[in-house]
């Protein structure tokens, strides 16, 4: 029968590698009998208490339990949520005034975070440790199962807000699993995989390796962060448990090549590399490719609200210096449009907005009808019949062989270290202390900083503390400027473009 | 040491670089902020920081990192 629910992967799977390794930490690991046995306790344990079809929020540090609370609350019908303990609290009450979870999961460590939250959160607070204890109630899970359809919630995942409030996306079984199924296809994925995770559980890009995982009953090692600045030892953790697939982002790859790694330790598993998130330097990805001649280079785009990734190019050669790696083509079973601004496709070599069509368009943001109008669109070339799809904001082209380039944003969205950042909600943030008069965010596109300007009465030891509090640690500016007053332009706007110029001037 | 620290405090105003010494360990810089301090300080002492001593006891503290940039200049 035709595939509807993510478990089913897990269901099929578990029975056929009980033993083996599903999700391994440094600290512990968690075999595929585990993660069944636990994540039908946890549903047991939700469904019990009468959570049903809302949002659950899981709440603890990175390690394998987190994912085996996420499958627990799909078992119970519900939709995760993943919050990270390095979020700034006001973000998490950001999230929490959108959602109005009535439960969180949490482990012994982010408990007392939870219940220290100002805004009074009133709802239940569970942990890991009591939920599994419960035993697994097979009636229950399967009623609630021949309930569920495959265009119902599995996750909502929070991203960026140009207003300063982060907006939710709601993705369901059918999108993940069209995206999963053609992923594996075009990665190769088998049961020998082993898949080094360098993303955060609490965006979409970590479901490449948690359901491939599942589906072929791989193993996904969750490496620890810290590592992600020390090259050597990163690559050492790589050999150390036999990693051989990667889907990271471009910065954490850079950073083993930018510094001569592999003139001292070279990874030795390593046969397939996914990379996306941001454009790859030239440069440092010939050192991988000369490093690695044997191994598959996979160049991956996609925006959150296209579950994860629409598009694929096989990087399968060098580079010159002054190209640019293709973002490629969409995955079997999605269509990407680029639309001009009159509505119309473009031509070959014509710029225009890359709007995706498909299963992976997810369900829109949660909550928030307004937000999900502005982009989840009908398909301006189909006048027939309803048919959304989703316009990311991303200008891009054809090239001569018919393959797509990215160009640019058409608005302040950037990408810093992998993360998708509005400029303009950092600078909501900030516009909201008091002691500020006004301020403008640039990104140094070259040197990949963010800069803050600003004109208040706080110094900037003062005002970097504070963003602290509210921003997330990838959106706090790299470098923060204190000026006597912001340069605007004739029409009265801030002048960006003489901030960005005199910035990129005064550093030369 | 005066030059590095204009390298620090411009990535970290909030930061007391003469007296702290768990930058990594707490989490205060992250591998943006390692990238950006190798970067700056071939830049201004023309020293290349090789990989094998991108290690967190190098990066813990202001006093570590410029032990070490003394140490590859004279090994230089």
């Amino acid at each position: 029968m035709q595939l509807t629910n993510i478990l089913e992967y897990l269901e099929k799977t578990a029975p056929e590698v009980p033993d083996k390794v599903a999700y391994a930490s440094e600290e512990y690991s968690v075999t595929f009998s585990e993660v069944y046995r636990n994540s039908r306790a946890i549903g047991s344990f939700l469904a019990a208490r009468g959570y049903y079809r809302e949002p659950v929020v899981v709440f603890m540090y990175k390690q394998p339990a987190t994912v085996v609370s996420f499958y627990g609350v799909v078992y119970a019908g519900c939709a995760y949520v993943p919050i990270d303990e390095e979020m700034p609290k006001h973000r998490i009450e950001l999230i929490f005034e959108n959602l109005k979870p009535r439960a969180v999961i949490c482990d012994e460590r982010t408990k007392p975070m939870v219940e220290a939250f100002e805004f009074g959160f009133d709802g239940e607070v569970f942990t890991y440790a009591e939920m599994v204890k419960t035993e697994p109630d097979d009636e229950a899970l399967a009623h609630i199962r021949s309930e569920q359809i495959d265009v119902d919630p599995i996750y909502m995942v929070f991203t960026s807000g140009s207003t300063g409030v982060p907006k939710g996306v709601a993705a369901c079984h059918r999108s993940v699993i069209d995206y999963i199924e053609n992923l594996t296809d075009v990665l190769g994925i088998t049961r020998d995989t082993v898949f080094g995770n360098q993303t955060p559980l609490y965006f979409d890009a970590c479901l490449k390796e948690l359901y491939s995982t599942i589906k072929y009953g791989a193993t996904t090692w969750l490496i620890p962060h810290n590592l992600f600045m020390f090259p050597i030892k990163l690559v050492e953790f790589l050999n150390e448990h036999k990693i051989n697939t990667l889907c990271w982002v471009v910065s954490a790859l850079t950073m083993i090549s930018a510094f001569k790694t592999f003139d001292k330790v070279k990874p030795l598993y390593l046969h397939t590399i996914a990379f996306g998130s941001e454009v790859f330097p030239i440069k440092q990805f010939n050192l991988w490719k000369d490093t690695l001649p044997e191994a598959k280079f996979i160049n991956l785009y996609g925006p959150t609200e296209g579950t994860g990734m629409c598009c694929f190019y096989r990087a399968d050669r060098r580079f010159e210096e002054d190209e640019v790696i293709p973002i490629g083509g969409p995955f079997h079973n999605t269509e990407i449009l680029l639309l001009k601004d009159d509505n119309t496709l473009a031509a070959q070599g014509e710029e225009g907005e890359l709007c995706i069509r498909g299963t992976s368009v997810t369900l829109g943001y949660y909550n928030n009808p307004e937000k999900t109008a502005e982009c989840f669109v009908q398909n301006p070339l189909n006048t027939h019949y309803p048919e959304i799809i989703y316009r990311t904001g991303d200008i891009a082209k054809r090239n001569e062989r018919g393959e797509l380039i990215f160009v640019s944003r058409k608005d302040y969205q950037i990408k810093h270290m992998g993360h998708r950042i509005e400029l303009g909600e950092i600078e909501a943030v900030v516009n909201r202390f008091d002691e500020i008069k006004i301020c403008c965010c640039i990104f140094d596109d070259e040197k990949k900083k963010i800069v803050l300007y600003y004109v208040g009465e706080i110094d900037k030891p003062a005002l970097v503390t504070r963003m602290k509090e509210k921003l997330p640690r990838y959106m706090l500016p790299n470098v923060t400027e204190k000026l006597e007053q912001m340069p605007f332009t004739a029409n009265g706007k801030i002048d960006r473009t003489g901030l960005k110029k005199s910035y990129i001037a005064g550093r030369k | 040491m005066d030059e590095l620290l204009e390298i620090l405090e411009e990535l970290h105003p909030e930061v007391d670089f003469n007296t702290c010494t768990r930058l990594v360990d707490d989490k205060i810089i992250d591998s943006f902020d390692i990238v950006t301090i190798i970067t700056e300080v071939n830049n201004t002492f023309d020293v290349a920081i090789p990989a094998e001593e991108i290690i967190p006891e190098n990066f813990n503290s202001a006093q570590a990192l410029y032990a070490l940039i003394e140490r590859l200049e004279e090994e230089g």
